[in-house]
């Protein structure tokens, strides 16, 4: 094997798994399982979860139409489309925060509306928990989703087409079970992404615990004050993704 | 039913320009080599190509300017793109499904004619389970379960090993003598079009160079194309009662005619000698052997010198005569054996 790849893959792979057994060796196990039943954990914790889960149900709720607009029309000015779409994937997530405040704040654009209409105000709430993670976490859904249909055979929807399908029998019956594991990739993606969104949720959504205190926020609040909470707290985080990754992993991996 | 269509797909290197007809009951077969414009054509008539010009009639209707999904023309894909993620039962029922039929109804339907394909057995199978031979006669039921008007078949057997194919091919000729609508049937294989068509449509380069019955197809091709597939020698030349002139060659035929005309004989008709025979036969030349090969039972000759020529002889008379390429040969063609017709 030739040195100049042999060493920096080394390198590299000691530098991504490093950090993590820093983490695994520095945990305070002694007395981990009390601090992991503390209610301020599970709150943070049960929180993360649900709006992560939420998010991503949004996202493909929105994501995946969107992909199939980008993936299967000739819409002018689709290129521009993709790049806006793409944009949130590189934006500095505070960057995404700012942004959704200047819109859905109170005083934003369509925030105003929204408060004067329906009373309703997204910034500093659960729900604005979800929207910013949502914000940040759908272009990869986008991308993963838009990806699969490119690959995709379309004859097989032509296929069905002869057989008297509509455009929207043959998207529900045929293209989306085709790109299945696709959209099951994306998912992963934008939740794990959702699951670790921090600038823009705590620019837009605050840190309030129990209402907007997510996991990462609660992490990086507890640093300041307690760090082996802040220990515990990452590991549970690091727990989660293994899981879901291990969980998905043939289904993903094998299809990626 | 009744199908007229004329075609026209334009491309930047390529223009389709076909017109096809077909009657109920009627199979007729879109022949021609890669490129031809075949598969053009059936996705034309099925309304996944767009056509620049033309138009497609069912039962006097047009029906050109509606998508694929409204016209009833059923379509079996060369290699049958059965929903891999469905059973071949929901593959069957799914043309029903997406009728309006309730999931009950439609699968006892689809149930009924993978039972009609000798394939009752293997409804909960999915399609990557299935032999190339169960998917094509899958891939026929789906497109049968609509009941379409207009059954379009895209190389139906090129996918399936020459065994199968044989198989496949009596069947699928049962199945479409079943089917009360038309068939048009996109091959370019001349055994599977003469088996299964009743009416043979060749194309070439985009446009229909010859249409007749398989017989008279086989009998007097009208171009090289068509003469190979049928495995005959064809030239074009000026007839002028008893012979037809192809360039320095006057052919005696059994036929009288005069004007441009094709003479064609089979490579069995052409007889070789080592030296000139006695008796002098009338279609006699000196050629050149440029080529041996084995074919079939026999062996066949390639020979070039006034006309370029093929010969069948058996493999006993091939080694009697010391055939060797760059040898120089007489040929000698039987004029009964020789066919003229109008060009």
């Amino acid at each position: 094997m030739p040195w100049p790849l042999l060493v920096p893959a080394l390198a590299g792979l000691a530098f991504l798994v490093l950090p993590l057994a820093g983490l695994l060796v520095r945990a305070p196990w002694a007395t981990l399982p009390g601090r992991l039943a503390e209610p301020r954990v599970l709150e943070a914790l049960r929180l993360s979860l649900v709006t992560a889960t939420i998010a991503t149900a949004v996202c493909l709720l929105l994501g995946v139409p969107l992909a199939w607009l980008l993936a299967r029309t000739t819409l002018p000015g689709r290129r521009v489309l993709r790049a806006l779409v793409t944009v949130p994937l590189v934006l500095p997530p505070v960057v995404g925060g700012v942004a959704l405040l200047l819109v859905l704040g109170r005083r934003g654009l369509i925030g105003q509306w929204l408060y004067d209409a329906f009373g309703v105000s997204l910034p500093f709430t659960t729900t604005g928990v979800v929207v910013a993670e949502a914000f940040v976490a759908m272009p990869f859904l986008v991308i993963a989703v838009e990806g699969a249909l490119r690959a995709a055979d379309q004859r097989y929807e032509e296929a069905a087409a002869t057989l008297g399908a509509s455009r929207w029998t043959v998207f529900r019956r045929v293209t989306l079970p085709m790109v299945a594991p696709g959209v099951l990739a994306g998912a992963v993606l934008c939740w794990a992404r959702a699951l670790g969104e921090f600038g823009a949720t705590i620019t837009f959504a605050g840190n309030f615990p129990g209402r907007t205190q997510t996991m990462p926020l609660a992490v990086y609040l507890a640093l300041e004050t307690d760090p082996d909470a802040a220990i515990v707290l990452s590991l549970v985080l690091l727990a989660v993704s293994v899981i879901v990754l291990a969980g998905l992993r043939d289904r993903w991996v094998g299809a990626a | 039913m009744n199908m007229k269509a004329h075609l026209v797909v334009e491309r930047p290197a390529f223009r389709l320009d076909v017109r096809i007809s077909a009657a109920a009951g009627e199979v007729v077969a879109l022949l021609g080599p890669n490129g031809a414009g075949k598969t053009t054509a059936l996705r034309g008539l099925a309304g996944l190509t767009a056509l620049n010009g033309g138009r497609v009639e069912l039962d006097g209707a047009e029906v050109h300017h509606l998508p694929p999904e409204r016209r009833g023309i059923g379509v079996v894909f060369q290699d049958y793109l059965l929903f891999p993620h469905l059973s071949a039962l929901d593959n069957v029922a799914f043309g029903p499904r997406c009728k309006g039929l309730g999931k009950a109804a439609a699968r006892r339907a689809a149930a009924e004619l993978l039972d009609r394909v000798g394939l009752a057995g293997h409804a909960h199978v999915r399609p990557g389970r299935l032999s190339g031979g169960q998917a094509q006669r899958v891939a026929l039921a789906r497109a049968l379960a609509v009941r379409p008007r207009l059954l379009l078949l895209d190389e139906p057997l090129a996918a399936l090993d020459a065994h199968t194919r044989l198989e496949i091919r009596a069947e699928l000729r049962r199945h479409l003598a079943d089917f009360d609508g038309a068939t048009i049937l996109v091959t370019h294989d001349a055994l599977d079009a003469m088996v299964l068509a009743h009416r043979l449509v060749v194309i070439e380069n985009g446009a229909v160079v010859q249409t007749g019955t398989p017989g008279e197809i086989a009998r007097h091709p009208r171009t090289d194309y068509v003469a190979r597939l049928v495995g005959l020698n064809l030239y074009r030349g000026e007839a002028d009662g008893e012979h037809v002139v192809v360039g320095e060659v006057r052919f005696s035929s059994a036929e009288r005619l005069t004007g441009p005309a094709f003479v064609a004989f089979p490579p069995s008709a052409v007889a070789l000698y080592r030296s000139r025979p006695d008796g002098s036969p009338r279609n006699l030349w000196q050629v050149v052997i440029d080529g041996i090969e084995r074919h079939g039972d026999h062996v066949r000759v390639h020979l070039r010198g006034p006309i370029p020529l093929l010969a069948d002889v058996t493999p006993a008379a091939a080694a009697d005569l010391d055939l060797t390429p760059g040898q120089d040969v007489w040929a000698a063609v039987k004029a009964t054996e020789t066919h003229a017709y109008p060009a």
